[in-house]
């Protein structure tokens, strides 16, 4: 028998009894985070693959959702630090071996594509210039007139700089797919490798938490344009690929835990913590079996032409992939090294 | 230049002046503490062995506390002592979740906080303040790349454990078990 105890009372708020360094907003994030890039993944994705008039959603709107995300998400992160009004400090150094660092730089390029490529995309999602005259009639007409055209369109960009630019990146779309792609990758990846970076933590500690928090981002990500879309085509097509990433998802959870199991004293540890002890309840309810499994038999069902509204299968993979990061960042901080 | 310390399990007696001496030195606030101690009991009844520890930072030689932080605020500085720069620390707790040790904590004014050997005493030829306290003289403090040194000498003549070499951190820390 081992028993340690601190004797000299040591009680830092935020470390003792149980490290609790962050707190809900981070893993909010790491939700939001992957659900931007699964987003922006299958907007690039389906706009390279020539598919722009049978996905609007995923194209158009999926975009807006996920520019949404990441600035509820951004405010999530800013505020959970202890000194938010220096932030921007973030900005004032590019450290390679930080993943944080990694992170603020991935976020800000990525919104700042995001953007743009919702831009090139605006007179096509908003073709008619019909407010009713109030304030927000008046904010917009600082950037745009009303013109008269053939046809749909009839509104213009006021000033030159912006119709260029417009146009500039209307030709170079698929540029921009390119790398949105990439960002959005970038992106998945990083939330998982903001955790598994801390040899301190076992349960982190995992190479494959980069491509798990990936996939499951890209799954989120399905599972939103899968509730947004109107055309069954775009559902359709979202749930096959949903179901698809739920199994390489399951795999990749496996092998998570064959790791852990086959691992050194502290890994096989954090294991048993969803195995049986503190965790294993609510990871196994909520993230398996409503998050994973539940959506996945729905989902074939539907490929058999069983009548399912897609939103049952959508919300239940959201709230799976949600909680999946709330247990693994609370998880993670439990279960350290020493005591 | 790599300060270090040393401390005698088989004389401490736990009696924690190490931590008040920190708290009134370095102006630790009310409720928070940069170092502490640790009470090991090994065996079943009868048969006990017991062991006290002091600990700290342990200054480690591969610091993945300063590898996370995204701003530079967490640096080494001379003598391999690990040292937070509260200017430019925006408290994102990177560094508090990346050690093995839990050696760090947010101060109340919003930066992370932790154990600096006393650099400033140091840097004057002084012991930090818990070593310059101890009842029992079971710490050493001193310059671990001078082999003439009394660290040097303790930590080559006793024999000597660090807490969880597992996690690679290299700690400047010695126990003499």
């Amino acid at each position: 028998m081992r028993e340690e105890l601190i004797t000299s009372g040591r009680m830092n708020p935020g470390i003792d009894p149980v490290l609790h360094g962050w707190h809900w907003p981070i893993p909010f994030y790491l939700f939001v985070g992957g659900l931007a890039a699964g987003l922006l993944f299958f907007a690039a994705y389906k706009y390279l693959a020539g598919k722009e008039k049978d996905f609007p959603t995923a194209i158009m709107i999926g975009p807006f959702v996920a520019l949404v995300a990441i600035v509820v998400g951004l405010m999530a992160l800013i505020y959970d630090l202890q000194h938010p009004l220096y932030a921007w400090q973030l900005f004032t150094t590019v450290r390679i071996v930080s993943p944080m660092s990694w992170g603020a730089w991935t976020l800000m390029i990525v919104s700042i594509v995001n953007i743009i490529w919702i831009f090139t995309f605006l007179k096509k999602i908003f073709p008619k210039f019909n407010l009713k005259q109030n304030f927000l009639k008046k904010v917009v007409s600082i950037f745009i007139e009303e013109k008269q055209y053939e046809g749909e369109l009839n509104w213009d960009w006021k000033y030159k700089l912006l119709r260029n630019f417009e146009k500039f990146s209307i030709t170079n779309r698929s540029a921009i797919a390119w790398v949105m792609i990439l960002l959005s990758v970038v992106l998945g990846v990083y939330t998982g490798i903001l955790l598994s970076a801390f040899n301190a933590r076992p349960l982190w500690n995992t190479a494959l938490l980069g491509p798990l928090f990936l996939t499951s981002g890209l799954s989120t990500g399905a599972a939103m344009l899968m509730i947004l879309s109107k055309t069954h085509i775009e559902k359709f097509t979202f749930s096959k690929i949903d179901i698809l990433l739920i199994v390489i998802e399951l795999f990749f959870i496996t092998h998570m835990f064959m790791g852990y199991l086959a691992g050194s004293e502290v890994k096989a540890e954090a294991a048993h913590y969803f195995l049986g002890g503190e965790f294993t309840v609510t990871f196994w309810i909520n993230v398996i079996i409503l998050g994973l499994v539940i959506p996945l038999i729905l989902e074939t069902m539907e490929l058999l032409h069983v009548k399912i509204p897609v939103i049952i299968p959508g919300l239940l993979i959201l709230w799976g992939g949600m909680m999946f990061r709330f247990i693994m960042v609370d998880a993670g901080q439990v279960i350290r090294y020493l005591y | 230049m790599r300060y270090g310390m040393a401390i005698d399990t088989r004389k401490c007696v736990g009696c924690s002046d190490c931590v008040v001496a920190c708290q009134t030195e370095n102006n630790v606030p009310h409720g928070y503490t940069r170092d502490w101690i640790s009470e090991t009991v090994e065996g079943i009844y009868p048969d006990l062995a017991l062991e006290i520890r002091s600990e700290r930072c342990n200054h480690c030689d591969n610091t993945p506390c300063v590898r996370t932080c995204p701003t530079g605020a967490s640096h080494v500085i001379e003598g391999g002592i690990v040292k937070v720069t509260h200017e430019e620390c925006i408290g994102c707790a990177a560094c508090i979740e990346s050690c093995p040790y839990d050696a760090r904590y947010f101060h109340p004014e919003g930066y992370v906080d932790k154990c600096t050997f006393c650099d400033h005493r140091v840097k004057n030829g002084q012991d930090p303040a818990c070593v310059s306290v101890c009842p029992t003289h079971c710490m050493y403090f001193g310059d671990l790349d001078d082999s003439n040194s009394e660290i040097s000498k303790i930590v080559a003549k006793n024999k000597v454990k660090v807490l969880a070499p597992e996690a690679g951190t290299k700690p400047q820390i010695f126990y003499i078990v």
